[in-house]
């Protein structure tokens, strides 16, 4: 599960834990179930996709993992502790489907947020500011206010922010969602590049097939009423990925068994006798 | 030369007041040039009175502001607060102005300028009050749960977020509130107290059948109100260069 190309530290431990966690929201006209017995196990620098239709409760069961909402039953832990005392102790980055950055803060104070509210003093803070801008690639815009900036350079903003801290897990909600096809793509590799250089675990939230199949390990196949994952596939393509990733065969293989997979519960590894499906059989193990 | 076709319709508006008040009602709608040359001739007596108004207005400017902040921080803050605060608050805003214009002249001392300072902070307060709260609660809910997300308690979240987010609300508060407050301090001064301000130049002017002269304390009332208001855009625009309504265009 853990790429080949980087040493895992806590071999044992999971960077994410859940068990049988369910999550039931009480409204006026009702109780309506998001999630039913979720169980995943994340290692330390995966790259895991959560993917499905609106409604199948992806974004809520990434913020049970960030402990933004808690779940009504089910374990929840991030590298051993629980989501709270990882929360707590500021384990995680976030990144919004909007970049939520500050109108009144220019590019360098957006970043330096985190930095400020762990209390880091004045001069490792503006080198690590520097540090982050560097690795987004935006270390000549610091002193741009978000107005002034693309909604691809605002979201590349954001994750330098959510990276600031060194978290251990980055946690990312439909990040570029609102951005074009071409934009997204060049961010996708960027994304990419970062994880590599940082090794941290993510988890990314998107309806996008291509960019789950490019970015992760993992991809955990999600349906909604109730939400559930139904499948989880290991996209297990060559790394480092670029450009040429998107063209080989492998990746068109992978994409496919995720729209099938989404397509219906039918898809489901052991259920399916599609011919689309015998021909992946035929080229190698899936899934 | 955004402003020139405002300054050429004042200039027309002028130009057709001094000629139609040429002949008759030359008393009661003095031409533009008599009042000019009235306020010149009173220049000094002027200077003083509208000097005191001014600093009524600008201190019932501050006391409006200050209590008017003071609750919305309070309302925005605890629930309690805001279902004890929020109606009394509301009932103020209510009341006549002119009606306790007497009774605050009463109570802080006709003389004392203190008294005209609370008339024109009831003015201010009820903009301030409502603009400020709504600029402390109407936060992106996503920048509450990225606060949330490094963990931050309130204090940060007011710090960092509630209060940047609320300055704008504050600055429109203000501009309105500057103006307000000179109306409120004129008011004031027409229920009684120091002969030297603005309100009792226009009484005592009209009084002895000089029109063209209680114009001109009128006319410098509105201009120290304009200074008044330009000046908090000024502050404004160097205080959050960042927000939409100051950006260059």
């Amino acid at each position: 599960m853990t790429p080949p190309n980087r040493p895992t530290t806590r071999p044992a431990q999971p960077a994410v834990h859940l068990v049988d966690v369910n999550m039931r929201f009480h409204t006026r006209a009702g109780d309506t179930t998001a999630l039913t017995d979720i169980n995943l196990s994340i290692a330390p620098g995966e790259f895991v996709s959560l993917i499905g239709p609106s409604g199948c409760g992806k974004s809520t069961l990434l913020r049970i993992v960030g402990d933004l909402i808690k779940p009504t039953s089910g374990l929840v832990e991030v590298n051993g502790k629980s989501a709270h005392q990882a929360r707590v102790g500021r384990e995680y980055g976030m990144v919004f489907q909007a970049p939520v950055l500050f109108d009144w803060r220019n590019v360098e104070a957006n970043v330096r947020l985190p930095l400020e509210l762990m209390g880091m003093e004045r001069r490792r803070r503006e080198a690590r500011v520097k540090e982050m801008l560097e690795l987004v690639e935006l270390g000549s815009f610091m002193r741009h206010y978000p107005h002034q900036l693309s909604g691809g350079m605002q979201q590349r903003v954001a994750i330098a922010r959510a990276l600031a801290l060194e978290p251990t897990l980055l946690l990312m909600d439909e990040p570029f969602g609102a951005l074009d096809e071409m934009t997204r793509e060049r961010l996708n590799a960027e994304v990419l590049r970062i994880w590599q250089q940082t090794g941290t675990t993510v988890i990314f939230v998107t309806h996008s097939i291509p960019e789950a199949v490019f970015l992760s390990t993992r991809v955990a196949v999600m349906t909604p009423r109730p939400g559930r994952i139904i499948n989880v596939i290991e996209t297990d393509l060559p790394q480092p990925r670029n450009e040429a990733t998107r063209e080989s065969e492998r990746y068109f293989e992978k994409v496919t068994e995720v729209r099938e997979s989404l397509r219906g519960r039918r898809a489901d590894k052991t259920a399916t006798k599609g011919s689309s499906e015998d021909r992946l059989r035929a080229e190698g193990p899936v899934g | 030369m955004r402003y020139l076709p405002a300054l050429i319709v004042f200039a027309v508006v002028i130009v057709l007041w001094e000629m139609s008040t040429a002949g008759i009602g030359r008393r009661v709608i003095p031409p533009p040039s008599a009042i000019v040359n009235a306020g010149l001739d009173n220049l000094e007596s002027l200077r003083r009175s509208a000097q005191a108004t001014a600093f009524e207005a600008l201190g019932g400017l501050v006391i409006g502001t200050l209590g008017g902040m003071l609750v919305a921080f309070a309302s925005s803050r605890w629930v309690t607060a805001r279902d004890v605060l929020l109606p009394v608050a509301i009932a103020t805003s209510a009341i006549p102005i002119i009606a306790v214009a007497p009774i605050l002249n009463n109570w802080f001392g006709v003389l004392n300028p203190l008294s005209k300072m609370m008339m024109a902070a009831l003015l201010v307060f009820f903009p301030v009050m409502i603009n400020v709260t709504r600029g402390l609660v109407e936060v992106q809910p996503a920048s509450i749960e990225l606060m949330r997300s490094y963990a931050a308690g309130e204090m940060a979240v007011l710090r960092k977020v509630r209060i940047p987010n609320m300055l704008p609300f504050l600055f429109t508060a203000l501009k309105v509130g500057a103006t307000l407050a000179f109306i409120g301090a004129l008011v004031g001064e027409y229920f009684g107290g120091t002969s030297e301000v603005l309100g009792q130049f226009v009484l005592t002017s009209m009084s002895s059948g000089r029109f063209d002269l209680a114009w001109a304390g009128i006319l410098i009332g509105a201009v120290a109100a304009i200074v008044a208001y330009l000046s908090v855009s000024i502050i404004e625009r160097i205080a959050i260069p960042w927000h939409a309504s100051v950006r260059a265009e």
